[in-house]
């Protein structure tokens, strides 16, 4: 039980750090631009199909991944120049409206680019295999790794937000918009930074997660949601707030599907404990929400409205 | 017509009192005019008076019962209302549409889903009657988003009207106006002294010592001093303070 | 058409509301005309997609309530589309299978849905509230899908369609067609009114300035609540009517897409116009059914639609509709 409980929490951290390498980017742009860019699930899908295609032409993880990167920044680039920067001044409205067209055209192209079957990434040999933890419990050394990554990542964004001017400028901008613009700034070349940022961090998440899940075209649906539901519970524009959002949703998520049928059976009986939970455990983040929400409507680490 | 009572009222921005101390007894029917420096905190103070900014410390009441704990909807409902120094308008409802919503506010259920509103004639003669008590009777069919500003600040005030306010907030209700439209406005006014209660902030001077009973004078969030126009006009503090740099607009 | 309305005084109010009864009524003469359309071109296809439009311009008329009159986007509620589609399934498999009974029952569970949900979504504004909503709305999803009971994921086939008060006048499709369009008509008379109603008058007021409305003594979220409630009960009609056109429900009725959809209906119309959702719904199928003709990937066709609708409209769409001082833009 305790064996099960330290995986399930490994995984927990694990998906918790890719979700906060979305979030992240999301909640920037939410926070800087206030857009609300439906588009930011794709990006990850995306992330997933360019490692795999690089990876497959190269033979090799580390150059897909490698050439990943500026593919990635060339595609939140794009998206920027030629959709999202003339969103910024529009209503909510219109922006739901144009980024809802974005995921139907990105996900057709990758369709038509990779047809429907799904895509693998061999798993790196440097990083294939477990590594003992504790008694008899062995943990993949990939995941380890992407916790590693995605942390370096979030201590990386850390030091920028924090220790730079440009993050000066980010925080500034998360609180005051008008107040950025009023130092003479160049906003627009701000807000392509940011942008560009957030997609290829998106991407990134893509690309760790492609060797252990298969790259196929639904896959950034439902950890946009999951995105939505991190920013929401960490304050819009807060990316500390990301990142413990990122970890709470994700170990929430993940022991709760597999503890929470273990709960319920100490009170209902087994065959009812086994299908309340399954029912339960994919709503829990949800009810976590609400009730955050409830307490904080504007988040763990949000401006009050 | 009721007394409006504030004890101690405080608000802080960060580090920033914007109002300090703040008390004010305003008696039955008085117009009180509160005047001060840009900056003093007086939008911020006929915020806390009318709810819709909650206060850090101190108290408010109005005629005896205690209101600091209402938000502003129920502070309305009380009879303490406010208009808004920059125009707050429904600017796609016309302007007798503007003031009926607000005569509906006190005058029966909201939660009616079948009958049409426009038809309702007590709402409409109500309406037009304050707009008519704010000279913008001629108006009531226009959008209010047509209007012109001069126009929408008699709209701001025939929507307070329409309240029916035991005691009113007036938050600069000159502002922007000029020349013949002040003096028929500040004529109005005189007109509802004994009505209701009043407190008027206001920069235009003259309009000041033509309507207020007593004035209060706030520097920095803080009330320096209180009495008549005549005596607020030869208080030396005052003058040091704030009038000495409007000498001629008073003169 | 509303262009008038500048000088227009409100006694002429009246006939831009009419205006608005006149599309709509132009509009259901031209739906009651299909089925004989349709069975005299001997393609009863048209019967079916029709039936799909009915049901899709319900739900937009539905969103257009709070969306058009009261600025909140939803973007959750594809969920009562759900609602309203498994309380078929659900009430039909306990021997219910009388749509009174169903259409009650489905707006029950949506009312209860709306009421917390709304509750929690109406505390915050902008993007919060938009993607809140759609938060909860894959809640509903979610629950739907590992609800095994009525098949999860897969969906759930329905053995009968439903009687109406004893009748079995749906086990025609020309039935069920007719009564989708009762349906759809007495929904809008429903709207109509409460638009124009006492509610209505203060609800559009908040979306026009919730401030203001504080100040003369109005409380903004119980009002944006009971609507939200309302168009939510409204919305899961249209669930049962789709669950009886298709005879099976599925969790896709109620994904995030289905949402969006929604939205797109009711810009296409026309925000807070009623009517033009109508037409928003009958437009947004029948291009899609159009270009699922042309192509396999007619979704990059609609998004490019979509994209460049937004991009290019000088103002984007809810521009061109502030300019008749429908819709509002950003708080």
């Amino acid at each position: 039980m305790m064996n099960l409980f330290v995986l399930q929490l490994l995984n927990g951290v694990q998906l918790g750090v890719l979700l906060f390498l979305i979030a992240a980017g999301l909640t920037l742009v939410f926070g800087i631009m206030d857009v609300i860019n439906l588009a930011h699930g794709v990006l990850y899908m995306v992330g997933a199909y360019l490692i795999a295609t690089f990876a497959a032409l190269t033979g090799s993880f580390w150059w897909g991944l490698l050439l990943m990167l500026p593919a990635a920044v060339a595609v939140g680039l794009i998206l920027e120049v030629v959709v999202m920067r003339r969103l910024y001044a529009r209503s909510h409205l219109d922006q739901v409206l144009a980024t809802f067209g974005l995921v139907m055209i990105i996900n057709e192209l990758v369709e038509i680019t990779w047809g429907t079957s799904p895509l693998s990434v061999p798993m790196p040999e440097l990083l294939s295999g477990s590594v003992p933890l504790m008694g008899p419990l062995q943990y993949p050394v990939y995941r380890i790794a992407v916790i590693a990554a995605g942390l370096a990542v979030a201590v990386g964004l850390y030091v920028v937000v924090n220790h730079t001017r440009i993050g000066m400028l980010l925080r500034a901008g998360a609180t005051n918009r008008t107040m950025v613009s009023a130092l003479g700034v160049d906003i627009n070349k701000l807000f392509a930074i940011v942008f560009t940022l957030g997609a290829v961090l998106a991407c990134l998440a893509g690309a760790l997660v492609a060797p252990i899940l298969s790259v196929d075209t639904g896959m950034g649906e439902s950890v946009l949601i999951l995105a939505f539901v991190v920013v929401v519970i960490g304050g819009i524009g807060s990316v500390k707030g990301a990142f413990l959002g990122a970890l709470i949703v994700a170990i929430v998520d993940t022991l709760g599907g597999v503890f929470g049928p273990i709960l319920l059976r100490s009170v209902l009986d087994p065959a009812a404990a086994g299908q309340m939970g399954r029912v339960l455990a994919p709503m829990l983040v949800y009810i976590l929400m609400a009730l955050i929400l409830f307490a904080k409507p504007a988040g763990l680490f949000g401006r009050s409205a | 017509m009721t007394t409006l009572s504030v004890r101690n009222l405080t608000k802080n921005f960060g580090a920033l009192k914007v109002t300090d101390d703040v008390s004010l007894e305003v008696a039955s029917g008085e117009i009180h005019a509160i005047i001060g420096p840009n900056g003093a905190g007086k939008t911020t103070l006929i915020s806390q008076l009318s709810g819709q900014l909650p206060s850090d410390s101190g108290a408010v009441a109005i005629g005896g019962q205690d209101v600091t704990g209402l938000s502003m909807p129920e502070r309305v409902k009380l009879g303490l209302a406010r208009s808004f120094q920059i125009t707050s308008i429904l600017p796609g409802f016309t302007a007798l549409e503007n003031v009926a919503v607000a005569v509906q506010a006190r005058s029966g259920s909201s939660f009616r889903f079948f009958a049409p509103v426009a038809q309702e004639e007590e709402l409409n003669d109500a309406a037009l009657a304050a707009l008519k008590e704010a000279g913008l009777d001629d108006r009531a069919h226009v959008r209010a988003s047509a209007l012109s500003h001069g126009e929408h600040r008699r709209l701001e005030l025939a929507i307070a009207l329409a309240t029916q306010p035991k005691v009113l907030l007036l938050d600069e209700p000159l502002a922007g106006v000029g020349g013949e439209d002040a003096e028929a406005f500040v004529a109005r006014l005189k007109r509802f002294k004994g009505r209701f209660t009043m407190v008027l902030i206001e920069h235009d001077m003259e309009a000041v010592f033509a309507l207020a009973d007593r004035v209060s004078v706030l520097v920095y969030g803080r009330i320096i001093a209180t009495g008549t126009p005549e005596a607020i006009r030869s208080d030396p503090q005052v003058r040091a303070a704030y009038l000495g740099e409007e000498e001629e607009e008073v003169a | 058409m509303m262009s008038d309305v500048t000088t227009a005084p409100t006694a002429t109010r009246a006939p831009a509301l009419a205006g608005r009864v006149k599309a709509a009524a132009l509009l259901f003469v031209l739906f009651a005309l299909l089925p004989p359309l349709a069975s005299a071109l001997n393609d009863p296809f048209y019967v079916l997609i029709g039936t799909r439009i009915l049901a899709y311009a319900i739900a937009a008329m539905a969103l257009d309530l709070i969306l058009g009159y009261g600025a909140l986007v939803s973007f959750g509620h594809a969920a009562y589309l759900g609602f309203g589609a498994y309380a078929v399934a659900i009430l039909s498999s306990y021997g219910i299978n009388d749509m009174v009974l169903q259409i009650l029952g489905a707006m029950v569970v949506s009312a209860l849905f709306a009421l917390v949900t709304g509750a929690i979504s109406l505390r915050t504004r902008g993007v919060y509230f938009i993607m809140i909503t759609l938060a909860f709305g894959q809640m509903a999803f979610f629950f739907f899908i590992s609800l095994s009971a009525y098949g999860g994921d897969d969906g759930y086939s329905l053995s009968q369609k439903s009687t109406v008060l004893g009748t079995d006048i749906l086990h025609s499709d020309y039935g069920l067609y007719y009564m989708a369009l009762g349906l759809l008509a007495a929904l809008f008379l429903l709207c109509n009114r409460i638009v124009g109603s006492r509610f209505g008058r203060v609800f559009t007021g908040i979306r026009e300035n919730a401030t203001r409305m504080e100040a003369v003594g109005y409380s903004p979220f119980r009002y944006q609540l009971t609507a939200f409630v309302i168009s939510g009960c409204i919305t899961s009609v249209a669930g049962v009517i789709l669950a009886n056109q298709a005879q099976f429900v599925s969790p896709a009725f109620m994904s995030w897409h289905r949402s969006g959809e929604l939205i797109v209906m009711v810009v296409l119309g026309g925000v807070g116009t009623l009517a033009g959702p109508i037409a928003g719904a009958a437009a947004a199928l029948l291009l899609e059914e159009w270009l699922g003709v042309l192509t396999e990937h007619w979704p990059l066709l609609f998004g490019l639609f979509l994209v460049l609708m937004v991009l290019f409209s000088p103002r984007g769409i809810t521009g061109v509709l502030e300019k008749y001082g429908i819709a509002r833009g950003k708080e």
